[in-house]
């Protein structure tokens, strides 16, 4: 066995653990494990690959390694402790940038390494040098596109720029153009390779990521996330073309399938076609709206609220990204847990694309720590709401609009949507009557059955806590999010 | 407009009249329907009787707080079926009437009505929107017809619906074939099913096997494409979808014992599904209802208001007042109905009606108004309106359903595909053909293994698969202090940056993760 061999070996076994990760992150049950064998797998290969590179490398290079592995350690550990579940988006978002960045780095790297030094170079043979030029711009183009697009995913997440999709006049033919650009490129630079080929190809890559996400609303970013992770992983396995490994190939295309997979899932939440988000710039129906279903909505108190909870036999809580904006998910689980105490049966309905992220949603309700066995997906919970005597739907809008299902002229039109409006009450959680981010407007708050709680999400909760607690078992409502910690 | 009187006037008047039509056994009102109506502020006359047939005696109006006496003078007239000729003079001028007229098929009542410059408005007219439903009296019928049509086949059939094994043998269940899946289909599948029967159903709209199969039956799919509705209302089928579907309904013909058909098309007659010979190849003592007998039948032989029995011994029922026959119910849903539309027409709640012609629903009910006939409404108020859409949407619509590949074409596609990947791979130089087995491999690997991933593990999952992909860093390790301080530096820099992702994807992850807890 040589320090070669095994460090192929080392990166077989790091590949099978990271199946065993994924595999492992698909049910509650094996999830923990799974995070386990990943990162073992990640050690195993980390190692591996420094010990035999310390063999042909300066012991000053091997410092800088470690070094830089020390720095990133720690920022990636601060802020994974301090990221509030909330900003779970974001943090994700950014962190796909680097994967990009990293590898247009690597693909930089690899030009400077073999193709810079033109006929003199003598890494690669002969008959692969025209490959892998190519391999050079796929695995830059790709991470590239990921680093762009995810900075401006971060950006719209964070509401440092606006989230409404971006209208350039013909974005389709500019977003196949970049494409076009891309192929003619490759070809010129396999032909003869320059540094000028080298920086038009990262600048249209970098223009062409920016242009796609821009084009994409806010209300579609639990796709582009989804999308943007897929992205990474291709990337990942890119460089591992470029390079030669086949770890980097195995895991960048794992990560890369299972993330297209996860955003197919998504796309089909959204009656979308998977082959249009890839494109990107699927945003585009998101204005108009047509003829209007307007009509009287009727307003209800928190006090009101609580009394229909309180004679409620049973109770479904729909979450939307407003109670994420209003930190609400605390009092939410507090009112979950006292109305459970009354003997009510709650219970939550996650639409898949709530939220800016996939599963944001049950994430802020772990958080909160409700129970997960309550946290239903739509599928599982769509045909109780006919018996259930009251509907919460707490900074939801779009996914519970029925015009989805009912006007076939609505831009959300054929999207599954939640059927809260089956059920006896309704109470809608929202700030004002404006229309949600497909910026259509909701025919369920003015039907018969629902009534609207106007005002902040969380304070309206915590109103009708205190209610509840008035005459009720518990004095206040205990919000804060260290309380029972012990024991667990 | 200027009739449109301010609200402190009195209330006005509701006369609840009895019903005229022969067989007819429903009341516009019942005592709990017109507690409604005196809710929206309403004073309530009914009629003596009105609601003796449905089993509602006077005294139970007059303990809801109506009058017993004249109800044809007052200003809301609210019945069943459309007045007649003498019963349109009773009413007063300026009079609101509202009852099942059935505008398309009478255009020669409209006239009437117009010359007694009353208001009518038709309550079968209101649109399909879900705000509207709770007005759809079409629906409430057709959901008391569709389980009365069950009823009336077990009356006539001879055996069990449910099969038992008892000490004098064994009976198998009977077979029973719903043709059409709406709300009377619906409702037949959802009794015949619970009766214990083997229900099988069809109907030309693929999209509603699942709300067949809610109910217990089996959908029976025609194997045509076919557009799916917009309009909520099953459509005129294409030439090839009616040779198919006349196909297996020759074959169900034979094995069924009862068949319920239900299938109409508005305003036009309704569809023939079964034929002669369809019926003579049943068995003897099967039994036939043609819930569309009044428009037609969708039975060759149906006799619209009577039971036929064919020389083969099959009983065709075809009775066109499968509602009536359950009076007491058809009377509640249909007075509900009722109720609410008035609700609607009140918005004040004091009493005075009051029709507002820019909402879609009260524009569509009414068909003529203060002696004018305002029927059709315009068609672009009702909320389906596919050919106004495509003229000025945009080119990306919502496709209620894509078009699925045909499998030749999705063979040739795989076939395509993988014929691509030999050639690619055939061709390659031998390390590029490595590198390339293992990549396909892979993602492969990675759609099937997190194919049953739980919903909410996605964001977990998302964060360790980018800890995972911050394998990249493993690029730039091979690639530091190799070359001139700038390879080095960006190394550097990449290093920084995946183990950021990492170590933060890790641990993210198993935060997210220790705070799932199970109730």
């Amino acid at each position: 066995m040589t320090s070669t061999t095994a460090s192929h070996a080392a990166d077989l076994v790091a590949a099978l653990l990271f199946i065993l990760s994924l595999a492992g992150l698909s049910q509650h049950r094996t999830s923990r494990a799974g995070v386990v064998y990943g990162i073992a797998g990640m050690a195993l290969a980390l190692i591996a690959t420094i010990v035999v590179a310390a063999q042909s490398i300066s012991a000053g290079a091997v410092a800088l390694i470690l070094v830089a592995t020390a720095v990133g350690a720690a920022i990636g550990l601060w802020r994974a402790r301090r990221v509030e579940m909330t900003q779970m988006p974001e943090l994700i978002a950014v962190l796909h940038s680097f994967v990009g960045l990293a590898a247009v780095l690597v693909g930089w790297n690899s030009y400077l390494e073999v193709e810079s030094h033109g006929d003199a170079q003598t890494r690669i043979g002969a008959d692969l040098l025209g490959i892998h030029h190519a391999e050079v711009f796929i695995g830059i183009f790709i991470g590239a596109v990921t680093f762009t697009g995810s900075v401006v995913a971060f950006l719209k997440l964070s509401a440092r720029i606006k989230s409404r999709p971006l209208m350039l006049p013909g974005k389709n033919a500019l977003n196949i153009g970049a494409l076009v650009a891309f192929v003619a490129l490759t070809v010129w630079f396999t032909i003869s390779p320059s540094l000028p080929l080298m920086i038009a190809v990262t600048a249209l890559a970098l223009a062409l990521g920016w242009h796609l996400v821009a084009s994409i609303g806010g209300g579609d970013m639990p796709v582009v996330v989804s999308m943007l992770n897929s992205y990474s992983g291709w990337a990942a396995a890119a460089a591992g073309f470029l390079l030669n490994n086949n770890l980097l190939i195995v895991t960048g295309a794992l990560v890369g399938s299972s993330g297209a997979y996860l955003s197919y899932i998504m796309c089909k939440a959204m009656n979308r076609s998977f082959l249009s988000v890839i494109a990107g710039g699927f945003g585009i129906e998101a204005p108009s709206g047509g003829q209007e279903e307007q009509g009287e909505h009727r307003e209800v108190r928190a006090a009101e609220a609580a009394e229909m909870l309180a004679q409620a036999r049973s109770v479904i809580i729909t979450p939307g990204y407003g109670m994420a904006v209003a930190q609400a998910q605390h009092p939410v689980a507090e009112l979950t847990r006292r109305l459970r105490e009354r003997g009510v049966e709650v219970r939550f309905g996650v639409h898949p694309v709530a939220g800016r992220l996939p599963g944001h949603m049950n994430v802020l309700l772990a958080e909160a720590k409700v129970p997960y066995d309550i946290v239903l997906e739509m599928d599982e919970i769509n045909d109780d709401f006919a018996d259930t005597s009251v509907v919460l739907v707490i900074g939801a809008n779009d996914t519970v609009n029925p015009a989805a299902m009912d006007d076939p002229s609505s831009p959300i039109a054929g999207m599954p949507v939640l059927r809260v409006w089956e059920s006896e009450q309704v109470i809608v959680f929202k700030r004002s009557m404006a229309s949600g981010y497909a910026g259509v407007q909701n025919p369920l708050f003015f039907r018969e059955n629902s009534a609207m709680l106007f005002g902040d999400a969380k304070q309206s909760v915590e109103a009708i806590l205190h209610t509840l607690g008035s005459d009720g078992h518990h004095g206040e409502s205990s919000t804060g999010r260290q309380t029972s910690l012990a024991g667990r | 407009m200027s009739a449109d009187a301010p609200s402190h006037h009195p209330p006005q008047l509701i006369g609840v009249v009895a019903e005229s039509a022969s067989g007819e056994t429903r009341v516009a009102a019942t005592p709990t329907t017109v507690r409604l109506l005196l809710k929206c502020g309403y004073e309530a006359v009914v009629e003596t009787g009105a609601g003796e047939a449905s089993g509602f005696d006077d005294q139970a109006y007059v303990e809801a707080g109506a009058q017993i006496g004249e109800a044809w003078n007052a200003d809301v007239v609210l019945k069943v079926n459309a007045p007649t000729a003498s019963e349109i003079t009773r009413l007063r001028e300026g009079a609101t009437v509202v009852g099942l007229l059935a505008p398309a098929q009478n255009p020669e009542l409209l006239q009437e009505l117009s010359q007694a410059g009353v208001t009518a408005l038709a309550l079968d007219a209101v649109p399909r929107i879900s705000r509207a439903q709770s007005m759809d009296v079409l629906s409430s019928m057709a959901n008391i017809a569709g389980y009365r049509a069950v009823i009336e086949a077990a009356h006539v059939f001879g055996r069990f619906f449910t099969g038992q094994v008892t000490a004098a043998g064994k009976v198998p269940p009977a077979k029973v074939l719903v043709a059409g899946a709406g709300v009377a289909g619906l409702a037949a599948i959802g009794a015949a099913s619970s009766l214990g029967a083997v229900v099988r159903a069809t109907d030309p709209r693929p999209e509603v096997a699942d709300q067949v199969r809610s109910l217990g039956g089996e959908y029976l799919p025609v194997d045509v494409v076919q557009e799916a509705s917009t309009d909520g209302y099953a459509k005129a089928t294409s030439a090839d979808y009616d040779r198919a579907a006349a196909e297996l309904y020759h074959e169900q013909a034979q094995d069924v014992d009862i068949v319920i058909t239900t299938a109409l098309i508005p305003g036009r007659p309704a569809p023939r599904l079964l034929t002669a010979a369809d019926v003579a190849a049943m068995k003897p003592g099967s039994v036939i209802v043609d819930m569309a007998a009044a428009m037609g039948g969708n039975v060759e032989g149906t006799v619209a208001g009577r039971t036929v029995v064919t020389d083969n011994g099959v009983t065709i029922i075809g009775y066109t007042d499968l509602a009536s026959r359950l009076p007491a119910q058809a009377s509640q849903l249909f007075g509900t109905n009722l109720a609410n539309l008035v609700k609607l027409l009140t918005p004040g709640k004091d009493g005075r009606l009051t029709v507002d012609f820019d909402d879609v629903v009260q524009r569509a009910v009414t068909v003529v108004r203060g002696g004018e006939i305002t029927w059709p409404p315009p068609p672009v108020a009702v909320s389906a309106a596919p050919a106004a859409q495509t003229a000025e949407a945009a080119p990306v619509e919502p496709e209620p359903e894509r078009p699925r590949l045909t499998p030749a074409l999705r063979f040739g596609l795989i076939g395509l595909g993988m014929l691509a990947m030999f050639l690619l791979v055939a061709f390659a130089p031998a390390q590029l053909a490595e590198n390339f087995t293992v990549f396909a491999l892979a993602v492969v690997i990675g759609y099937y293994v997190i194919g049953k991933v739980h919903h909410a593990l996605h964001t977990p999952l998302m964060s360790v698969t980018n800890a995972i992909s911050g394998i990249v860093v493993i690029g730039a390790l091979l690639q530091i202090g190799h070359e001139n301080t700038l390879v080095t530096a960006l190394s550097c820099v990449a290093i920084l940056l995946t183990s950021v992702n990492v170590f933060g994807g890790f641990a993210v992850t198993r935060r997210m993760l220790s705070m799932f807890s199970k109730g």
